[in-house]
């Protein structure tokens, strides 16, 4: 009876649900729940249909607990390129409108759909499963708290669920990447939690005397990412059944508070994250260890403390008071030097080793990464200047530089990683092909540039257009004439998108090739070694 | 000994580097967060500010949930430019009963801001319902079913008292006639008194071009209707405010 | 306490306090007493040796 408890408990949580829907204040709360109860229900057949009545095998205190990780993985991969997908389509319909089908599948809807799941379902897991990866091993201990894990991954990927269904049904508190409604964020807060105490749990029965830096990155995402989401979340719901709840803040400083998160979770979320990420597989994967420790708790502790003041860039020239709108454009400056410190770092940890970017597709992968990490890491802190700001604002500029750091930075970062812990977490000699490894950096590359590059014209242009005035001092432009005028851009924008899925569609190919235990008969990359020279 | 002096330390740490980092990245959020919710002059003082009429919150609750803000905006900034398309720049004290507010930060589609009687309720409703066929370069997507969605209306008495529970100054006799209110102000030629009383100068009459059924497509076009509408820009005071 | 008061100390004093916290941070970092230990945990991704199963 090893799913006893999980079975009974799932089985109540879908009795509670249907009450729940039976009882619902409004229709989209109702339909929420029957999503909620069919989940659940599927799930209880799914565990009873794999239940035996054995005494379960001993488990090895000493070894890793891989089972969520490995799942971890697959998550990754399978989120990756759904959200990637629906950000195609998302492209798509802002080039031909008529793809929009009301009222589920508008760009409105469609565009949280998007954002949350490159966010939230491909990062998130990423974050999860490298961080429980990476803490094991750098500790030497076992995950803390048994089965907990599991539960942390199942309830991230319901959390996932209930936020993409809601904002299909249109459920959705329309604050930018904190949009589920206030049960999943409750429900989002209890996993975050069991999150915390088994990644926090392991590091305190670690059996090396040092905390490992990469964790010292992870934790600062854990734990900040919790203080954001209580903060930015709190809000009073109409009904305790009930989809809909009204923000405790209003206007101006419900406007900081969004930003001050929506900042933040690029800040930890997409950045203090994955540096965990960069700070353990990178040196793993160049068998070199980090170009300077040293620099790298510098790094940590300055880029926690300057990223969190620098949300307040999003709200230039709006109705927040000016002192606020200066600290934000300050400090966000100012994390130009720990940003680039981290990327130096990074980057330098393959000194003497530059030779395996000849050979090792993963390694350039991850340089390729630091390197985008590096350029939107400039071209933020230059965007937050508020004359840039005044024109770039509103605009596809913005799109564009999200994109370099999201594509550029976390997506490959965390394909390297999927790379690199493929191999050792199924026990595989190597992956099923290193060239396919190869050809999706290339794609995703050049996907990037196109996207990013065609989105600053785009951008510029539009802002330009706004505010072209002639010799009468008339405005030349009406609105939509710049919308107009857009049309191809879009359209190039959706390419450089698909060029990125398709590399994801490559990776997904190959890690499951892996995963199965083939092998791809090719020739090395980067053929044989140039034979030394004797020095004249 | 040794040994547990040694365990204590290591937990000692891993506790310090959580509660350091914790404190760390508090500052930055106390430090500009929490004088706005102090200082006098975060919020101008102005005339003509009322909380939404129940029609009209249930349009914004539309408006929010169809995730408009993903391309409009609602936050006129002071260029030449910006006032001149869209008209006078934004006021915090404009968005002080948005819970939560709308500015956005993407304009796909113009801003928002004070689209309110600048075109007729018909306008509006063609507009949603068949955005090409009044703006035949636009990329908005259709919003038909609205006019085909009754508004469900039971329910805004308890969305008041939400609104009021986080400060939005509704009375008690707002909340009672809610209900009343949202058929008030949505049908043509009702009796207005009581109703005007309690929402000064909020527009009445059919706003979907249908008058017999109250629908969605009713309280999103009221609400983009008052949009921008309510300050009295003769009696502002420029020098007010921190801008 | 007003907000041009505050203001006036953040730009003087508060940033020197900043300042100066940054500095002795950094030197207490790459003081030449903590080479070795940074070393050592710098090298324990690299000495997992159960990982390569």
């Amino acid at each position: 009876m090893r799913h006893a408890t999980s079975i009974v408990g799932l089985g109540v949580f879908s009795f509670l649900a249907i009450l729940a829907a039976a009882f619902a204040h409004d229709n989209a709360f109702a339909n929420h729940m029957w999503v909620l109860a069919i989940v659940l229900v599927i799930s209880v057949i799914v565990l009873l249909r794999r239940e035996n009545f054995q005494r379960a095998a001993p488990v090895d205190p000493s070894a890793y607990m891989d089972g969520p990780v490995r799942y971890g993985v697959i998550a990754t991969m399978f989120w990756a390129v759904v959200g990637l997908l629906v950000g195609v389509v998302v492209a798509l319909q802002l080039t031909y409108p008529a793809l929009n089908i009301e009222p589920w599948f508008n760009f409105g809807r469609m565009r949280p759909l998007h954002t949350s799941g490159v966010i939230f379902a491909f990062c998130g897991n990423a974050l999860i499963c490298t961080s429980l990866y990476v803490v094991q091993r750098t500790s030497r201990a076992r995950l803390f708290g048994g089965d907990l894990a599991w539960f942390v991954f199942w309830g991230y990927q319901l959390f996932i669920v209930m936020a993409a269904t809601g904002y299909l049904l249109g459920i959705s508190e329309s604050r930018e990447y904190a949009e589920p409604e206030w049960y999943i964020d409750i429900w989002l807060t209890i996993v975050w939690v069991a999150y915390l105490v088994v990644f926090l749990g392991t590091i305190v029965k670690r059996k090396e005397p040092h905390i490992y830096v990469a964790n010292w990155f992870y934790l600062a995402f854990i734990v900040t990412v919790a203080m954001l989401h209580l903060v930015n979340n709190l809000s009073m719901p109409v009904s305790f059944l009930g989809s809909k709840s009204y923000s405790a803040f209003s206007g101006v400083q419900d406007a900081l508070t969004q930003w001050w998160y929506g900042h933040n979770a690029v800040g930890f979320f997409l950045t203090a994250g994955f540096l965990g990420m960069m700070y353990y597989f990178v040196p793993k994967q160049a068998n070199r260890p980090v170009y300077s420790y040293r620099l790298s708790i510098i790094h940590f502790w300055a880029l926690i403390f300057l990223y969190i003041w620098a949300g307040p860039h999003h709200l230039h020239f709006t109705a927040l008071p000016d002192w606020a709108q200066t600290l934000g454009m300050v400090f966000s400056i100012m994390l130009w030097m720990p940003s680039w410190g981290g990327m130096i770092n990074g980057l330098m940890t393959l000194s003497g080793a530059w030779d395996k970017l000849r050979t090792d597709p993963i390694i350039r992968m991850m340089v390729a990464a630091i390197a985008f990490y590096g350029m939107s890491t400039f071209e933020g802190p230059m965007m937050s200047i508020k004359t840039v700001n005044s024109l770039s604002h509103y605009t596809d500029w913005t799109i564009g530089h999200v994109h370099s750091g999201a594509l550029g930075w976390n997506g490959l970062i965390a394909f390297a990683a999927l790379y690199y812990m493929v191999p050792k977490l199924w026990a595989r000699e190597r992956l099923y092909s290193m060239r396919m490894v190869s050809w999706h950096l290339w794609l995703a590359t050049l996907g990037i540039v196109v996207y990013a590059a065609v989105m600053w014209v785009s951008g510029i242009q539009q802002g330009l257009m706004w505010r072209e005035h002639d010799e009468q001092g008339f405005l030349v432009y009406s609105f939509v004439e710049s919308v107009a005028a857009l049309h191809p851009y879009y359209l190039i924008r959706s390419l450089g998108g698909a060029l990125f899925l398709s590399g994801a569609l490559l990776m997904a190919f190959n890690i499951t090739m892996t995963i199965l235990g083939y092998q791809r008969d090719e020739a090395p990359i980067g053929g044989a070694l140039p034979a030394p020279q004797p020095a004249e | 000994m040794a040994l547990m002096d040694k365990h204590a330390i290591i937990e000692r740490n891993a506790t310090l580097l959580l509660i350091g980092s914790l404190l760390v990245v508090t500052i930055g959020g106390i430090v500009e967060i929490a004088p706005l919710f102090y200082l006098q002059n975060t919020i101008e003082k102005v005339e003509g500010m009322r909380p939404y009429t129940p029609l009209e919150l249930a349009g914004r609750n539309i408006y929010v949930r169809e995730g408009c803000y993903v391309c409009h905006s609602q936050m006129i900034r002071p260029f030449r430019d910006e006032v001149e398309r869209y008209g006078h720049y934004s006021l915090a004290a404009e968005s002080m009963y948005d819970h939560p507010f709308q500015w956005g930060s993407k304009r796909t589609g113009p801003d928002l801001a004070r689209v309110g009687e600048r075109y007729s309720n018909e306008w509006h409703a063609q507009h949603l319902a068949d955005p090409k066929s009044v703006v035949p370069e636009s990329i908005m997507p259709s919003y038909a079913f609205l006019k085909s969605t009754p508004l469900q209306i039971n329910d805004l008495s308890a969305h008041l008292t939400a609104n009021a529970g986080v400060g939005v100054p509704y009375s008690q006799e707002m909340i009672d006639a809610a209900v009343e209110d949202a058929k008030t102000q949505s049908t043509p030629d009702a009796d207005t008194t009581a109703f005007d009383a309690r929402y000064p100068k909020a527009k009445s009459g059919d706003f979907d071009g249908d008058p017999q059924a109250l629908t969605e497509m009713d309280a999103l076009v009221a609400y983009l209707q008052m949009l921008g509408t309510l300050v009295d820009f003769k009696t502002y005071d420029e020098t007010g405010g921190d801008r | 306490m007003d907000y041009h008061t505050m203001r006036t100390f953040a730009d003087s004093w508060g940033l020197l306090a900043m300042l100066v916290f940054f500095i002795s941070a950094s030197a207490f970092v790459f003081r030449p007493g903590s080479r070795d230990t940074s070393a050592e945990a710098a090298l324990i991704p690299l000495k997992d040796d159960c990982d390569e199963r």
